[in-house]
């Protein structure tokens, strides 16, 4: 288990609890089981107390714990059948950013996300979870494939940013994230778009406009990272939890401006507690959302997007 | 000897009552070559050096100046001013900042809406402003791109875009990120009219504004040499380490990877325009008609 350094006591009750354990298993007689069960009831109360009062940088160290579920653990538990397609048909194949075709229970969609690796190897992999324009094409592409036949898109946005590479660049890392933008806003099939873990910026909103777009509780979604904000507008990167506090960056705030339909809430101590559970949610929300966004038709549906994203502003009329 | 090269009289003659008085400004020095117009040369040339070409950053009055037929355009949608929302605090208030901005530069934010001719063929300029904080685009810069849109449809006229920033305005959070998203989905609106889409790139076009409408031109064109790209040069550095080629991430650049149908040098800017704009439009052969009013 690892522990952020907000979560210390809880780290200490799990030490006092693993002594114990030692303790007993070297003698016998003693009965620990009663003081085990003590601390297991002050790591709850904790964790209760701590997970209830979160700032918002601690809730971008959540968002960002090495053992939060990334997007081929949800497409695994909510979805059936996946089949990754790969490929953006002009380049190559992005392995930040995965997609297929899945089942949502008998419905067909197409589920598509960054995806951050699990272990150095697969971070190295993966790219950190940061797209080039071949991981935009590549989304677009499946996109446009579950538009042609008429199933719906579920997007899973999981990311620190899109790759600032000088491939990126020569293929046009700016124009990748354009069409998409301006290909989504006319989707003709129902979208879902879900932060499940890093929000950041242009690389997220890439995949990000739908008819419900939807954050975890302990997820970021703004335009900048807190540090890079930090570095920019303090000059210093020891600005960070300032600069998160400024941004507005969490759930409750995105929510709060409008600028995101739904918050999903996480299991206590966040996804990776209890990541079945997040799983759960996550398809429960979708099961219950999807049918409903079905029945509006797709030209409702396209008016309804491109309302809800030309109201998002703010400014005074004099 | 032929006295040719003699000096005949010797000393300044010009007496110091006849001096005349060189007030600040008047000159100004090439950053690229160094050499030294006066403003009023520039001014004539297009604020382009007339010695090695460099385009000097100008904002929308010069460019609706160089655009527009005798320098005659409406301004539209001023009443539309920025606001701090969120009360962002970094080194300084955003609202100070905005006051501070306003003061200096005149202007109420980054972006100012233009409707005027173009040898004669009517035309929606939204043009950056990079001496407003950086030209930044924030809720104002959006909104007034959506009004242009919706201005352009209402008229039938074509729609440009004149970017020129530094990306989204941090001090507006992720408002200033779905700025993105709003100006993307109107102009899906532009083009569902059938109504083109010029998208003009300038020095410097870089972060949201290249990741969202600078890159959705129906032809994206840009001025030479300009910087545009979806990262900062720095940024590029620091993550891949090594030293960035030359001419990365300039016009010339983004031309030569397919980004940009054509490199247009101001000096030209009308005419080509002009020629764009009736193609598009399926309007009869222009008479050219003087940009700068007498």
């Amino acid at each position: 288990m690892q522990f952020l350094d907000f979560e210390k006591p809880i780290e200490e009750l799990y030490a006092q609890i693993n002594k114990l354990k030692d303790m007993s298993a070297k003698n016998q007689q003693v009965d620990v089981s009663g003081s085990i069960r003590e601390l297991e009831e002050a790591i709850e109360k904790t964790r209760t107390t701590i997970y209830s009062n979160l700032t918002p940088w601690q809730r971008v160290q959540l968002s960002r714990h090495p053992e939060r579920p990334y997007t081929l653990y949800y497409i695994e538990k909510i979805f059936s059948g996946f089949t990754e397609l790969y490929g953006d048909r002009q380049v190559k194949d992005d392995k930040a950013m995965v997609g297929g075709m899945a089942k949502l229970g008998d419905m067909p969609v197409m589920v598509i996300g960054q995806q951050k690796g699990i272990n150095t190897k697969m971070r190295q992999m993966r790219n950190f979870g940061m797209a080039n324009p071949e991981g935009y094409r590549k989304a677009l592409r499946l996109m446009k494939l579950a538009e042609k036949f008429n199933h719906p898109i579920v997007t899973l946005i999981d990311t620190p940013g899109a790759y600032p590479g000088l491939e990126a660049e020569e293929r046009g890392q700016g124009e990748a994230i354009a069409r998409n933008l301006f290909e989504m806003v006319n989707l003709k099939v129902p979208v879902i778009c879900i932060i499940i873990g890093e929000g950041a910026s242009g690389g997220a909103l890439g995949i990000g406009i739908g008819d419900k777009v939807v954050m975890l509780e302990n997820t970021w979604y703004t335009v900048i990272s807190p540090e890079s904000c930090s570095s920019i507008l303090w000059r210093s990167w020891n600005y960070k939890e300032q600069a998160a506090e400024q941004l507005k960056l969490t759930s409750e705030d995105m929510k709060g401006f409008g600028l995101v339909d739904d918050v999903l809430p996480e299991p206590v101590g966040g996804a990776h507690a209890n990541p079945e559970q997040m799983a759960e949610t996550i398809k429960k929300y979708l099961l219950d959302t999807l049918p409903v966004l079905e029945k509006k038709g797709a030209e409702k549906r396209i008016e309804e997007r491109i309302e809800k994203f030309s109201g998002m502003g703010f400014y005074d009329e004099v | 000897m032929s006295t040719w090269f003699r000096r005949v009289r010797k000393n300044i003659l010009t007496s110091t009552q006849e001096k005349k008085e060189a007030p600040d400004g008047i000159w100004h020095k090439c950053p690229e070559c160094k050499t030294t117009h006066t403003k009023k040369e520039l001014e004539d040339h297009f604020y382009v050096c007339p010695k090695c070409n460099y385009h000097n950053r100008i904002n929308s009055a010069e460019y609706f100046d160089i655009i527009f037929d005798e320098g005659a355009y409406e301004v539209h949608f001023e009443n539309i001013v920025p606001k701090d929302k969120l009360g962002f605090v970094d080194m300084k208030p955003y609202d100070k900042r905005l006051v501070e901005a306003q003061a200096s530069t005149g202007l109420k934010d980054a972006m100012t809406v233009g409707v005027g001719k173009v040898n004669g063929q009517g035309l929606v300029i939204a043009c950056m402003n990079f001496n407003f904080i950086g030209g930044s685009m924030g809720s104002v810069v959006g909104e007034k791109i959506a009004r242009g849109i919706d201005y352009a449809i209402q008229h039938k006229l074509p729609f440009m875009i004149i970017s020129k920033s530094g990306g989204a305005r941090m001090m507006e959070s992720a408002f200033s990120l779905m700025q993105m998203a709003k100006t993307s989905a109107k102009l899906t609106q532009l083009a569902k009219a059938g109504l083109p889409y010029i998208s003009f790139m300038t020095d410097p076009t870089t972060g949201g504004v290249t990741a969202s409408y600078a890159m959705l031109g129906d032809i994206n064109i840009a001025e030479p040499k300009a910087l545009i790209g979806f990262a900062g040069p720095r940024v590029i550095k620091e993550t891949i380490k090594k030293d960035l080629p030359a001419g990365f991430q300039r016009s010339e650049f983004l031309l030569d990877h397919g980004f940009l149908d054509f490199i247009v040098e101001r000096q030209n800017l009308k005419q080509k325009l002009s020629g764009v704009i009736s193609w598009f439009m399926n309007n009869p052969v222009q008479e050219p008609v003087s940009a700068a009013a007498e």
